[in-house]
């Protein structure tokens, strides 16, 4: 009966003019590519405002106290934990930590098994990372908790597109017809693979550039009608770019040798300070951890106009977002 | 209105509204003594949405009556509310931009309805995270009734008292393009029996505020 705080459609000055207050359509997140702008937006407009928290002196809200949330890390990871956690705390949320190592999982429980187990102990959300794509996809169908993809193999990894999104439009306003570039293993990388779903969702231009073995074979998939420019020069992919978005070259997913060597990667595709100084405006992200002189020269990777650690913030702030905005989405909730 | 609302009275016009907005500041300079010298020991606080705008005509008629600048915050108490267990979609979160030091500072909070007191509670409560003030006062334009917790406001614009499903509409210049405050029916979909049922009969006729005319002022 109390709906007195969500009256009529703000067309006002104190919030942007976006009506978003539809909120998510999606009760998980599995990747952006079913999300829509409308969604996007939505999430981004969302973590400006738990950015907002992150400068406080108390840098912690009360609005996710009681819910459980666990992160099943099956796969190594830093900084994504880290800054899940992070936000999982700055929200006042209960957490669990779950890595694949020394726990059941080692001693061959399956996935089903252990996701059906932790959810026994009565816990409404999941944050999972997985080597195999869909391993979130299937988690949803074994367990009744939010499901957030923290990266699954080489499919997705939609914070980090999120992350990255929100920090190209701190830098370059909105995506719509930004040049964005992104350059180094596509193949491998989902983080490009979300970013390119995003990106084109909310009408960016989208180049991407690497060495022909680490393209990805079949574009369509990520391209429904050729939107996704492809290049195999550096030249030709920052020439009129806002933003280069280079990818780390993932050792561990290689196997055998698509390209000659880390320096003749570095000396075709390594964004060098000549790069920067040719292209005043050009913004360089990386999702990281950087190979210094690899995919950026040093130089580049401490340049004013490389916004790396940005992206750092705005991964807990993103993350702090989607926390909020999927908390609210249970599935047999009436009132 | 809402488009689940039927209007029964229109129970303030912008000349009343413009009136009371005008005597409120009376009673906020001779409480905290404002002068030139003082103009720095208050803060307002607009509460999202329509308690920003009228924390912001407050602070135009100090200006321009007193010639005082007393500094103004905007306060969103999305992340602080109690309900979220019992909604289906979040709420959407919106700005919080305070840029005065609330540290030793007499804050006055500013909304435009009390009802239930939970959202002046989450208010209290994002107020403490942001400093300690000297002390936090609550000023509203209309109090509606129904409190669900011991919460007064300290300046009250008009007192009526309503029934169940009836809602009290505030609303703006700035924000809806009307101004004044509406008495209305409200269904809501999900809300308990009891209320009137004529939802689509009546909708919308503000201009002359017809409808019913109920009990207002007691």
């Amino acid at each position: 009966m109390v709906q007195r705080q969500k009256l009529m459609p703000d067309t006002t000055s104190t919030s942007t003019a976006e009506d978003t207050r539809q909120g998510l359509v999606h009760r998980h997140l599995l990747g952006l590519k079913t999300y829509s702008s409308d969604e996007i937006s939505l999430i981004l407009q969302t973590a400006r405002q738990f950015r907002d928290v992150l400068d406080r002196p108390i840098k912690r809200v009360p609005t996710l106290r009681g819910v459980t949330v666990v992160n099943l890390f099956f796969e190594p990871s830093t900084r994504t934990r880290i800054s899940f956690e992070l936000a999982e705390k700055r929200l006042s949320a209960d957490t669990v930590n779950f890595t694949a190592s020394g726990s059941s999982v080692s001693k061959g429980e399956t996935l089903k098994d252990t996701a059906q187990n932790i959810e026994a102990m009565k816990i409404d959300m999941v944050v999972v990372r997985h080597v195999s794509p869909g391993a979130p996809h299937f988690l949803t169908q074994c367990v009744d908790a939010v499901v957030i993809n923290a990266g699954d193999g080489a499919h997705e990894h939609p914070t980090q597109a999120l992350l990255d999104m929100l920090t190209i439009t701190d830098h370059c306003g909105p995506l719509e017809g930004l040049n964005v570039s992104i350059i180094g293993d596509i193949l491998h990388s989902r983080v490009a693979r979300s970013g390119i779903h995003g990106l084109l969702a909310m009408g960016a231009n989208v180049t991407i550039c690497g060495p022909n073995p680490l393209l990805p074979l079949h574009l369509e998939d990520m391209s429904p009608n050729g939107s996704v420019r492809v290049t195999h020069r550096l030249d030709e992919a920052l020439e009129g770019a806002d933003v280069a978005m280079a990818l780390r070259i993932q050792m561990e997913r290689q196997g055998r040798n698509l390209f000659p060597s880390t320096r003749e990667y570095h000396e075709q595709y390594g964004i060098k300070l000549e790069h920067l100084e040719r292209h005043p405006d050009l913004r360089v992200m990386h999702p990281g951890p950087v190979n210094r002189g690899v995919e950026l020269a040093s130089e580049v990777v401490d340049h004013e106009r490389a916004v790396i650690l940005n992206q750092v913030t705005n991964g807990v702030a993103v993350r702090m977002a989607v926390l909020y905005l999927l908390s609210g989405s249970k599935p047999s909730a009436a009132d | 209105m809402e488009p689940q609302d039927t209007i029964k009275a229109q129970l303030l016009d912008a000349h009343d509204m413009e009136r009371m907005l005008h005597r409120m500041t009376r009673q906020l300079v001779e409480t905290f003594e404002l002068d030139e010298d003082h103009a720095d020991s208050l803060g307002l606080v607009g509460m999202q949405t329509r308690g920003v705008h009228i924390a912001r005509r407050l602070q135009q008629i100090i200006r321009e009556v007193d010639g005082i600048d007393v500094p103004l915050g905007v306060l969103d108490v999305t992340m602080y509310r109690d309900d979220f267990r019992m909604r289906l979609k979040q709420p959407e979160v919106k700005e919080t931009r305070i840029d005065f030091n609330v540290d030793g500072r007499h804050l006055v909070l500013v909304d435009d309805v009390l009802f239930t007191g939970r959202t002046v509670r989450a208010g209290l409560d994002a107020l403490t995270d942001l400093g300690r003030p000297a002390s936090v006062h609550f000023l509203v334009v209309v109090d509606r009734g129904h409190r669900e917790l011991p919460i007064k406001a300290d300046f009250v614009g008009r007192k009526i008292p309503t029934l169940p499903g009836e809602e009290v509409r505030v609303r703006v210049q700035e924000l809806d393009g009307r101004e004044g405050v509406w008495l209305v029916d409200h269904q809501d979909s999900s809300a308990s029996g009891g209320a009137p049922t004529d939802s689509t009969a009546s909708k919308g006729d503000v201009s002359t505020g017809n409808g019913p005319t109920t009990e207002t002022d007691a």
